[in-house]
């Protein structure tokens, strides 16, 4: 059980991208102009605190959120799709036009129970 | 096709160039790489123009140009500055109804705001700023007989700022007009989704404004927006955005050891107190109204009053008239003088908001109007304005959804009312409407956040300072305050003593 997957056409899109920048990292924006919305980059370059959660791995690529935003995401599983659009944030995918977006379903209670717990903070290795 | 002509009833969309370049050292410069990308409209997704897909090199060019024109700018008089600000609000001020006609055409967002709103602000925020730099003061204080202490303020040097897409122009002006009022040269990195009208603007300019102080580099996020918020000869950053883009470049400033300023977004409360309800009067029907500013700018404003807080007892006589209201929108062409509502500024934005509404739905929140995309323009991005019941736990309460989407509640007692608006990550707006004169003052002293409207909302007076409070950032906008952002304090401290200290 995991707490968040991608969509097909978003898988596609990464491998474009992990081919150009190599291995890749998202951290999930709060508000404002392009928020709301997942920003890819390139791993290491945006540097991981110890208020940031690890919600799991997709396609090679660790998805982090900040700790206060995630109390109130926890309860909802999210699966990273693609879109066209123009975005406006560092986010690598950009100059593609095209932007990734979170589309979020609420967990099953069976499911909730199964989730394994999040990781906090960075990783021994970065 | 003239009876076509003849049944559209919107104003003439503006005759953009081909394709517009970067403005560096006061000539138009094409991208060194030779790129360009398409700029589309999202009133019916047709080209605007093809504007410079810049790099880092592009950016290096920029900066060299404000650092060579800081040498002079940085030494002109108030008096010169203030000339030439004055000089760009009259050139707006001629020019409004077109610029207005552009930034429709390019952010989506209705004539009547722009014609009523974002350029008439341009104009006054420039003249603001060009006002206030005159009758300005430093200080100097006698700190003994024989020792005197001189405070000059000095401009920081090389600005970079990070413009977002929501009011190109406004935010554009609410970032230059203090910085050149200060001393600072510019480089202005427009948002991807709304370069041209900044572009159309400084060919207004042109002549105006000295060769090299505003500098505009266009490009995509990650190519251009980062180089220059990395830039090692940039000695401050500038952001309006979201907040991993915030971190990031505090990140960067962090390297440098270069000051920012950071406006981040928010979920901001709207508090409705029984005593509104009191009478249907003039003040009621303005309360309404207040309940459905959410609705403004398409709800692509960072200060939305995203969340309505309803005293229950008035909850249904208030929320009938709030629905009606949001109910006569007029949706339609955003160049349509009549239109209340146009597009939102992008499809990604608009599918964002359309999952939002998803997930709302899905949580269990009650739609009570709305919920779901309007087709006011083919090809344009348009959604219908929407307003949902549920509970400040769930994430449409929680979260930034950036489009015309209002989440209400309810309260029993004032502390509840406080309780609910401060549980967010964010505080920058906050409106409060009421009609007891003793809690106009107490409870919005209470609110955490940088903005509090109290018995108003969205009105942004250039002397009135702005910005976030928690996870909405730091720093202030506007008022003369603003205007410390860019500069450095000079100490001059002078003896007038002849004796020596006497240590050696």
């Amino acid at each position: 059980m995991s707490r968040v997957d991608l969509t097909p056409a978003a898988a596609d899109i990464l491998s474009q991208l992990k081919a150009e920048h190599g291995p890749l990292m998202f951290h999930q924006s709060g508000g404002c102009c392009d928020g709301s919305s997942p920003m890819c980059f390139a791993k290491g370059d945006f540097i991981i605190g110890e208020s940031d959660v690890l919600l799991g791995q997709i396609d090679g690529c660790d998805f982090w959120m900040s700790e206060d935003q995630f109390e109130y995401w926890k309860h909802t599983h999210l699966t990273i799709d693609v879109t066209p659009g123009r975005g406006a944030s560092f986010s690598l995918e950009i100059p593609l036009g095209v932007r990734f977006l979170i589309r979020s379903r609420l967990f099953e209670m069976a499911e909730y129970e199964q989730l394994p717990p999040v990781h906090m903070g960075p990783l021994a290795t970065q | 096709m003239e009876t076509l002509e003849l049944v559209e009833t919107h104003v003439n969309r503006p005759k953009f160039r081909s394709h517009y370049d970067n403005y560096i050292g006061g000539k138009w410069v094409p991208p060194v790489g030779g790129e360009y990308f398409d700029n589309q409209s999202p009133v019916d997704g047709s080209l605007i123009a093809k504007m410079p897909r810049s790099k880092a090199a592009d950016v290096d060019m920029a900066v060299d140009a404000a650092q060579k024109a800081f040498e002079t700018w940085g030494k002109t008089s108030a008096t010169e500055r203030s000339k030439i600000l004055l000089q760009i609000a009259d050139v707006i001020e001629k020019n409004l109804e077109f610029l207005a006609r552009v930034e429709t055409v390019e952010n989506g967002k209705a004539l009547r705001e722009t014609m009523a709103a974002d350029l008439p602000l341009c104009v006054d925020h420039f003249r603001y700023f060009a006002g206030v730099i005159r009758a300005e003061e430093g200080s100097a204080t006698e700190l003994n007989a024989d020792t005197l202490s001189l405070i000059i303020k000095e401009p920081v040097g090389v600005v970079g700022q990070i413009i977002p897409w929501n009011f190109p122009l406004l935010m554009a002006t609410w970032k230059l007009a203090p910085a050149l009022a200060a001393g600072c040269c510019v480089v202005i990195k427009p948002a991807e989704q709304t370069p041209t009208s900044i572009a159309v603007l400084f060919e207004l300019l042109e002549g105006i404004v000295p060769a090299g102080v505003v500098n505009i580099v266009h490009g995509f996020g990650p190519e251009a927006g980062k180089p220059l918020a990395q830039h090692k000869r940039v000695n401050k950053v500038a952001f309006t955005g979201e907040t991993t883009t915030g971190r990031l470049i505090m990140q960067y400033a962090s390297e440098n050891l270069v000051p920012v300023t950071m406006e981040l977004g928010g979920k901001s409360p709207n508090i409705f107190m029984k005593s509104v309800a009191d009478a249907d009067d003039e003040f009621f029907d303005k309360c309404v109204e207040g309940a459905v500013m959410f609705a403004l700018n398409q709800g692509e404003i960072c200060t939305c009053p995203s969340r309505l807080l309803v005293h229950e007892d008035i909850y249904d006589r208030f929320m009938e008239r709030v629905i009606a209201r949001t109910k006569a929108i007029k949706l339609g062409h955003p160049l349509d003088p009549d239109t209340m509502m146009g597009a939102q500024a992008s499809n990604d934005q608009y599918e964002k908001i359309l999952s939002y509404i998803d997930i709302g739905k899905q949580e269990g929140a009650e739609v009570l109007t709305g919920g779901g995309p309007a087709d006011s323009v083919e090809g344009g991005y348009y959604i219908q304005p929407t307003i949902f019941k549920g509970h400040n736990k769930m994430r449409i309460f929680q979260e930034e959804i950036f489009g015309p989407v209002l989440s209400v509640t309810t309260f029993k007692t004032p502390e509840e009312a406080v309780s609910i608006a401060n549980d967010t990550l964010y505080g920058l707006g906050a409106g409060f409407w009421s009609r007891d004169a003793h809690e106009l003052y107490t409870i919005p002293r209470q609110i955490q956040a940088g903005r509090v409207w109290v018995n108003c909302y969205h009105d942004y007076p250039a002397h009135a300072p702005f910005g976030g409070y928690k996870k909405s950032g730091f720093g202030r906008e506007n008022h003369l305050m603003m205007l410390n952002h860019y500069r450095q304090v000079k100490n001059l401290l002078i003896s007038y003593s002849k004796n020596k200290l006497g240590f050696f």
